[in-house]
């Protein structure tokens, strides 16, 4: 699914490169936890896979293709593949919930009666059943992310990205996020989620692996947050 | 590619920016009304130039038959063969003329015809009543005094003429406010060029949030591109719109229905000249702006 062989990153005007030497594997329908403190290099691990930035040496692969190799013009193919999620939610406020939805099939040319046939379906899958025609502003944050994961999956990506999806949620709503995200990974989703919450890593015991100053420090399967913290 | 999502984009986009489009459409066409405009002249001035006049500088109209019983200077009688030759023969022996070109009188009927082919003169014509002429390209253009001096009072020469001396005031005068509109046209453009550039740029900022969801979900930079690109298409088009309309109404009010009145003698550029400049105006109004939105794109947004 993702295969990192000896990736580096440096980005030009930066002396420390924000990934050094990382090699990792991670297996079809796995759920992963990236963690580590700030500046490790988990956001440049993330947008290595986006395909927002390429590697400076080393091979990434995603879905089986090399993104150093894959064109430009190809992008945008293969990110339909693949499922983000953010901490800001990345909603259009002045869209309802299932144009929200709506918008991610819209853009990539769906056909209408597939639009109005999918959308109900991925929303009542996430717990937003018939909420169709709220704005985004009336929801609360946790039922905000909701709407972005039921975007993010709506087109039953083979791997789902989320980038710390509980960041900006309290622990209550953060479980229930959690048990949605677990549920897709169920349905043989991929799910790799970088993150800082120790108390969801360690409840979750599921794939660690732990960034640090751009090095891979510790891969660990059914794996805690973490000891120095 | 969904026509719909695209189009409320547009309209979207344009509302958002109306300033700014507003600015555009007038820029774009006050520029597309001014090429227009100087096409228009350039194409004036050639028709008014006939067939000679490029070529060269002095004219010797010989006397025909007519001309012997009407013209003072043809007295003498329509010019003979013999002082035909002699003519040519003393015009080539002068040190300042380069080239003799003879003119007989139907390929003077020919190139009238060509010049004024809506003149009502033309079915009444003949061609033995047009002149024979030679006609000089000095090598020195402004020594028209010599062929002059040396031709006008001679037995079979009807007049010698300046070929520049009747037209070129008139001709200064309009490639000069050609260059003047061209000039200008160049100026407006760049200024409708720069003010589209900043619209795109204003219109990717407060688009960024959507353009970037687009961007994570998949859709192809050609579809993330097209709304701006068509918006100052769009723009571009009413620009080209209005200076149609710009052309139109010079052309019928100030053209037709005055110009053409105080100076009858000149013949105006035709309709069918103006209908041919406007798809040109529409293009080049909808392809610029088109064009220089897609440029600041690749600058402003990330796709």
């Amino acid at each position: 699914m993702i295969r990192f062989d000896s990736v580096s990153k440096s980005y030009p005007k930066q002396n420390h490169p924000a990934l050094r030497d990382v090699s990792l594997e991670i297996e079809r329908g796995e759920f992963v936890f990236l963690v580590g403190s700030s500046g490790s290099g988990k956001s440049t691990f993330l947008r290595l896979i986006l395909r927002e930035e390429r590697a400076s040496t080393g091979q990434v692969h995603v879905l089986g293709k090399d993104l150093g190799r894959l064109s430009n013009w190809k992008v945008p193919q293969m990110r339909r593949q693949l499922g983000t999620v953010f901490q800001d939610f990345r909603l259009l406020p002045n869209k309802t919930v299932g144009e929200n939805v709506a918008f991610a099939l819209e853009v990539i040319g769906k056909p209408r009666g597939q639009i109005r046939k999918t959308v109900p379906e991925v929303l009542d899958l996430v717990g937003l059943g018939g909420k169709d025609d709220r704005m985004p502003g009336e929801l609360s944050g946790g039922e905000q992310q909701r709407v972005a994961i039921a975007r993010a999956f709506v087109n039953r990506p083979m791997l789902l990205i989320a980038d710390e999806p509980t960041g900006n949620l309290d622990p209550h709503t953060s479980v229930g996020i959690m048990k949605l995200l677990d549920r897709i990974n169920k349905t043989g989703t991929t799910v790799l989620m970088a993150t800082h919450d120790q108390q969801i890593v360690d409840q979750m015991r599921k794939r660690v692996i732990e960034l640090e100053k751009g090095r891979l420090v510790r891969d660990q399967s059914r794996g805690v947050y973490g000891y120095q913290h | 590619m969904r026509a719909q999502f695209v189009f409320s984009e547009i309209g979207v986009g344009l509302r958002r920016n109306l300033t700014m489009t507003f600015a555009v459409i007038v820029s774009v066409a006050i520029s597309l009304a001014l090429l227009g405009g100087a096409l228009l002249a350039r194409e004036q001035v050639n028709s008014m130039k006939g067939y000679w006049y490029d070529k060269v500088q002095v004219s010797i109209y010989l006397c025909n038959k007519n001309d012997a019983e009407t013209e003072p200077s043809c007295t003498r009688g329509a010019v003979t063969g013999q002082q035909k030759r002699e003519i040519k023969g003393d015009l080539e022996k002068l040190q300042v003329v380069d080239k003799v070109f003879y003119e007989s009188s139907d390929q003077a009927y020919e190139h009238y015809k060509e010049q004024f082919p809506d003149s009502p003169l033309v079915p009444s014509l003949t061609a033995d009543q047009m002149q024979e002429s030679y006609r000089v390209k000095l090598a020195d253009p402004t020594k028209f005094d010599v062929v002059s001096s040396a031709f006008s009072d001679r037995a079979g020469v009807h007049s010698v003429q300046d070929q520049k001396d009747l037209l070129e005031d008139l001709f200064n005068l309009l490639n000069g406010m050609n260059t003047a509109a061209l000039f200008l046209m160049g100026l407006m453009l760049i200024v409708a060029l720069l003010l589209i550039v900043n619209t795109v740029r204003v219109s990717a900022f407060s688009r960024r949030r959507e353009t970037g969801i687009m961007r994570l979900v998949g859709a192809s930079s050609f579809y993330i591109q097209i709304p701006f690109i068509l918006e100052a298409a769009v723009a571009g088009l009413l620009g080209g719109v209005f200076a149609s309309t710009m052309l139109m109404g010079g052309k019928y009010f100030l053209v037709d229905n005055w110009l053409a009145d105080k100076i009858p003698l000149i013949q105006f550029v035709g309709w069918d000249s103006v209908l041919k400049v406007l798809p040109l105006v529409l293009a080049v109004g909808v392809l610029m702006p088109a064009l220089a939105a897609f440029l600041a794109l690749r600058k402003y947004l990330r796709v």
